[in-house]
């Protein structure tokens, strides 16, 4: 059969044992196409920790750096016997299986419409190695060799990355690079190499870098001044504090006295975790937590004191798939409105959703500002995609001549020259955010109560409804000036006139961006779309509805959350807003999204019009 | 409502060296019912505070939900405040500590806010011998929501609304000592002799300073069968030690009997001296706190003092090696590894 040579454009899985070290296996591989300067995005799919059970890595390649999740599998190295049916079966027609051949294949699984390529990785490796830990880590080895031979992949590449990776342990290299080298000669010998698919350098990589949205998040903190952490363990989140810890080691160590400069407590729980978020923050202190849903549950209480004392907290939600413990190691965007409107009471919180590892790198650092600027909770609600995937990314920067924005804090001599009472909930700048002052400033002056019981502006505990009222009021009033504040909406527009508008936020952005190229280019339809980065709302937000007669709304989440949002703040029709659902854990591909807005346009010409696909 | 109490001050009111007087460590006008054991603990802190000259901006007093946790705003009216959620004090005590070591924290609780809904944070802030007192206002009962037996409550004991407790109460001395708190005491509400320099004690204490303090309830839990009330506390109650607090800067004049008597010189050069009710009693060994606690109790009787005190111990910041400089003094130069790293750190990711 003649095949169409496809060059640096397809999706590559691989199938695995968990606990078996075949993560840096698949993680040298998508480094080595990345240096060769074509575009990726890997993710992982791992069980919730338990050894031996399956685990999948998926690579999109795409020299036109398209990299939200594409759907459909073109190549897989199915590596794991136990998941070996149902991974042949994903493969797409005319696709290719690589497998190892020390073992026959059973008949029953071969399939005609794809190449099956057998190498036989265990046999050799018997021949090799005397170590059975080393006979499983190199055969991890080898496929990657056997896929550098095949692809037609620059060797060298291979070479340079694992010498790289192994600065100072130079006695690991020789054995990595060997290994390498026995499973590309070993392909090379056995098959016709290379196949239907190509990997050949390209220069479509700029300087963008290759980092996972934790680890954006962890130096976003640093960056951002971030002086204490209190945190309880749960994936997704767990390696945001991890990565905090690990730069705090190397640049917050007191030079003159070899101390820290920062405090890290792992609380007992996530009530604890943020109750030192709180208290450090009212003490002057930047200070964040990171959770996943089941213990931003668990810090309700504590945000709403946080919200009515008007104290700055920040929060890290980096999302998994709920309810309850739901699927803890898949993704999902379905803490929206938990964020939101987190507490009991009439309670909104700053949420932040960043799309990108350099957005989460910003938007933590960010954080901090608004946190303190508008004396409340703010949360960034990150998910496992990006979370716990290595993303491509523009590189990260930083002005050395920005100064953190401390918002309004009266110093010992403001309260020295004040010559009125000082009021903590006093509204002085009619934009409804007061002036606090921390612990331990002035002897006499600025000492004031907190509390999560009513006040009025003196902070004197109050029950009066009308004092109420004016605080509750007040509070509405900062909200409003931080949707002045947080970033705005990122809204890109065709350049016909256009009645429907796509919204997205989060993860969904690379997917939707990629659909709506392909809607235009393979079926000429063409929408205007928008990527909501905050919440409350900006004005522009309501705007870009306003202009469109209906907007897809593109979640990964059940119940439409976002949608729920907008409509509950703006009071739009909801019939205006489509929802376009995608929730069973995998992140959401490009393909179902253009797939869903192509159905629904091609619908709603034929009357009568096909209402939304919501239950 | 609080009340602000007047401002006018008496000429002749004695000044500490600070030259404030006991009015300057007031706070608003208590509304707790007339005689609650809690009014007597803030009246104490005052006192002590003022004797001990402590700066009172420099003071952070904590506390969660109760009747207990309200009386922040009935002493040291020129401190910062936090009246926190239910049971959650040492974590925000902790998290305020973290940002800014040099001031002192004082956190109040109740029996319920610290023996149920808080006993974990409790737990934890003991066991990282956060530096700070804590005192636990021991009514045996739910003040705040009117009269519910509490886990502190005894066997057998009645509240004025309840039938007699069936529950084994928790101990939270024993609990605290147990777990290593660095310094535990019991005390009573209406012992102002013993209670000023205890509370002194434990503000010298660098760690975590337990003060368990049983405070009859004169509304729901101050009535013949319950162990938490004034009469019986005050038939029941036994010294392990009385206690003089001397601060450094004073000479020490008085004669002690030796062997009776015991002085313990704290980290700041302050010194407490121990007048030994029990001399078989070593305040530095847990094991003989808990073994005179047990004897105590199997003659229904109330053991009181400092029961046990590791004056070297090493508080949080010390075991983490934070910085002496409050973390919250930190600037951008100090925090933000700037421009030049990042570009370090992009290439290591390319
Ligand atoms: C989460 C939560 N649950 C319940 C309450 C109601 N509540 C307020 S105070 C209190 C008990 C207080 O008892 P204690 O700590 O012994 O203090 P006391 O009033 O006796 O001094 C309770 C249950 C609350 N405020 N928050
Ligand atoms: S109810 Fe009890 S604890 Fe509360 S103020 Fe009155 S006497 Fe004190």
């Amino acid at each position: 059969m003649k095949r169409d040579i496809i060059t640096n454009k397809f999706v590559i899985k691989f199938a695995n044992v968990n606990g078996t070290g075949s993560a840096s296996a698949n993680k040298l591989f998508s480094r080595a196409v990345f240096r060769m300067g074509i575009p990726i995005s890997p993710k992982n799919i791992f069980p919730s920790n338990i050894q031996g059970l399956p685990t999948w890595y998926e690579v999109r390649i795409n020299e036109n750096g398209f990299l939200g999740r594409r759907g459909g599998i073109d190549i897989m190295v199915g590596m794991n016997p136990q998941s070996m049916e149902r991974d042949i079966n994903e493969v797409e027609k005319g696709g290719y299986f690589i497998y190892d051949s020390t073992k026959q294949l059973p008949p029953a699984l071969r399939r005609n419409d794809i190449d099956f390529i057998g190498i036989p990785l265990t046999e050799k490796c018997r021949e090799l190695y005397d170590d059975p830990r080393h006979r499983q880590l190199f055969r991890n080895i080898m496929y990657v060799g056997v896929l550098a031979a095949l692809f037609d992949m620059e060797l060298d590449v291979f070479k340079q990355l694992i010498s790289d990776q192994f600065k100072g342990k130079q006695k690991l290299i020789a054995p990595n690079v060997n290994a390498v080298t026995t499973g590309y000669e070993m392909a090379k010998k056995m098959h016709a190499c290379p196949i239907a698919y190509r990997i050949e350098r390209r220069d479509n990589v700029g300087n963008k870098i290759l980092i996972d949205g934790n680890e954006a998040c962890g130096l976003g903190a640093v960056y951002g001044g971030a002086t204490m952490a209190g945190w309880y363990p749960i994936t997704p989140s767990t390696s945001v504090i991890d990565n905090f810890a690990r730069y705090c080691r190397k640049f917050r160590m007191d030079p003159e006295t070899g101390r820290k400069n920062y405090a890290i407590v792992q609380a007992e729980d996530e009530l604890a975790a943020i109750g030192m978020v709180i208290g450090a923050s009212w003490n002057g202190s930047r200070a964040f937590t990171a959770t996943s849903g089941p213990g931003l549950s668990l810090m309700n209480e504590f945000l709403g004191l946080a919200y009515f004392a008007e104290i700055p907290s920040v929060l890290i939600d980096v999302q998994r798939s709920g309810p309850s413990t739901g699927m803890p190691t898949r993704t999902q965007q379905s803490d929206v409105l938990a964020a939101a409107y987190a507490s009991h009471g009439d309670t909104k919180h700053i949420c932040l959703y960043p799309s990108t590892p350099k957005e989460c790198f910003e938007y933590t650092a960010k954080a901090f500002d608004l946190a303190e600027r508008f004396q409340t909770p703010v949360i960034l609600l990150s998910d496992l995609d990006l979370g716990m995937n290595d993303n491509m990314s523009d590189p990260f920067e930083w002005d050395d001549t920005r100064k953190y924005d401390r918002g309004k804090v009266y110093t010992e001599e403001d309260l020295e020259n004040m010559t009125e009472r000082f009021g903590r909930y006093l509204d002085v700048d009619g934009d409804g955010v007061p002036y606090r002052t921390y612990p331990g400033t002035h002897p006499t002056k600025g000492a004031f109560f907190t509390r999560g019981t009513s006040k009025d502006e003196y902070a004197i505990y109050t029950e009066n409804g009308e004092k109420y009222i004016e605080n509750m009021e007040r509070l509405q009033k900062k909200w409003k000036t931080a949707s002045e504040h947080v970033p705005k909406p990122i809204i890109r527009k065709t350049n016909k006139p256009c009645t429907v508008g796509v919204i997205h936020y989060g993860t969904s952005e690379a997917s939707t961006l990629e659909a709506l190229h392909h809607l235009n280019s393979l079926h000429g339809i063409s929408l205007d779309s928008m990527g909501i980065q905050a919440f409350p709302f900006s004005d522009e937000v309501g705007q870009f509805i306003e202009e469109h007669e209906y907007v897809f709304v593109v979640e990964q989440n059940r119940d439409a959350q976002m949608r729920t949002l907008l409509i509950n703040e703006y009071d739009f029709d909801p019939e205006r807003l489509v929802p376009l659902l995608h929730f069973d854990g995998s992140p959401i591909t490009a393909r179902f999204i253009r797939h869903e807005i192509r159905d629904w346009i091609l619908q709603t010409t034929t009357s009568p019009r096909r209402r939304s696909r919501f239950y | 409502m609080s009340y602000k109490i007047p401002a006018f001050r008496h000429p002749n009111l004695p000044k500490n060296e600070l030259g404030y007087t006991t009015k300057d460590y007031e706070g608003a006008v208590s509304t707790l019912c007339a005689g609650c054991g809690h009014d007597s603990i803030s009246n104490a802190i005052i006192e002590a505070c003022f004797e001990m000259s402590i700066p009172p901006h420099r003071v952070a007093k904590l506390s969660g939900i109760g009747c207990s946790s309200k009386t922040p705003t009935y002493f040291l009216g020129n401190s910062h405040g936090f009246n926190s959620v239910h049971g959650r004090m040492p974590s925000v005590a902790t998290g305020a500590n973290m940002a800014n070591r040099d001031l002192l924290y004082i956190g109040v609780s109740g029996d319920g806010d610290t023996a149920s809904i808080g006993m974990g944070q409790f737990v934890h802030a003991v066991r990282r011998n956060v530096n700070m007192v804590y005192i636990c206002e021991n009514n045996g009962v739910y003040g705040l929501t009117k009269g519910q037996d509490s886990a502190t409550t005894d066997i057998g004991s009645k509240s004025k609304k309840g039938e007699p407790n069936a529950l084994e109460p928790i101990d939270l001395c024993a609990i605290a000592l147990q777990l290593g708190s660095t310094f535990v005491a019991n005390s009573f509400s209406g012992d102002k002799e013993q209670l000023i320099p205890i509370i002194q004690a434990a503000i010298a204490h660098k760690g975590f300073a337990f003060i368990n303090v049983i405070s009859p309830c004169v509304t729901f839990n101050n009535v013949p069968g319950s162990t938490k009330a004034y009469d019986y506390i005050r038939q029941h109650m036994a010294s392990t030690n009385t206690v003089d607090y001397v601060p450094h800067a004073e000479e020490i004049t008085a004669e002690y009997n030796e062997g009776t008597d015991e002085r313990v010189t704290m980290h700041d050069g302050s010194m407490i001296n121990l007048h030994k009710m029990n001399s078989k009693h070593d305040v530095h060994s847990r094991t003989s706190a808990l073994t005179m606690m047990q004897e105590c109790k199997a003659q229904d009787k109330v053991l009181t003092g400092i029961l046990f005190m590791d004056e070297g111990s090493q508080e949080i910041h010390e075991t983490m090696n934070t910085n002496s400089t409050p973390l919250r003094d930190l600037d951008e130069e100090k925090l933000c590894p700037g421009a030049d790293e990042l570009a370090k750190i992009n290439e290591l990711h390319r």
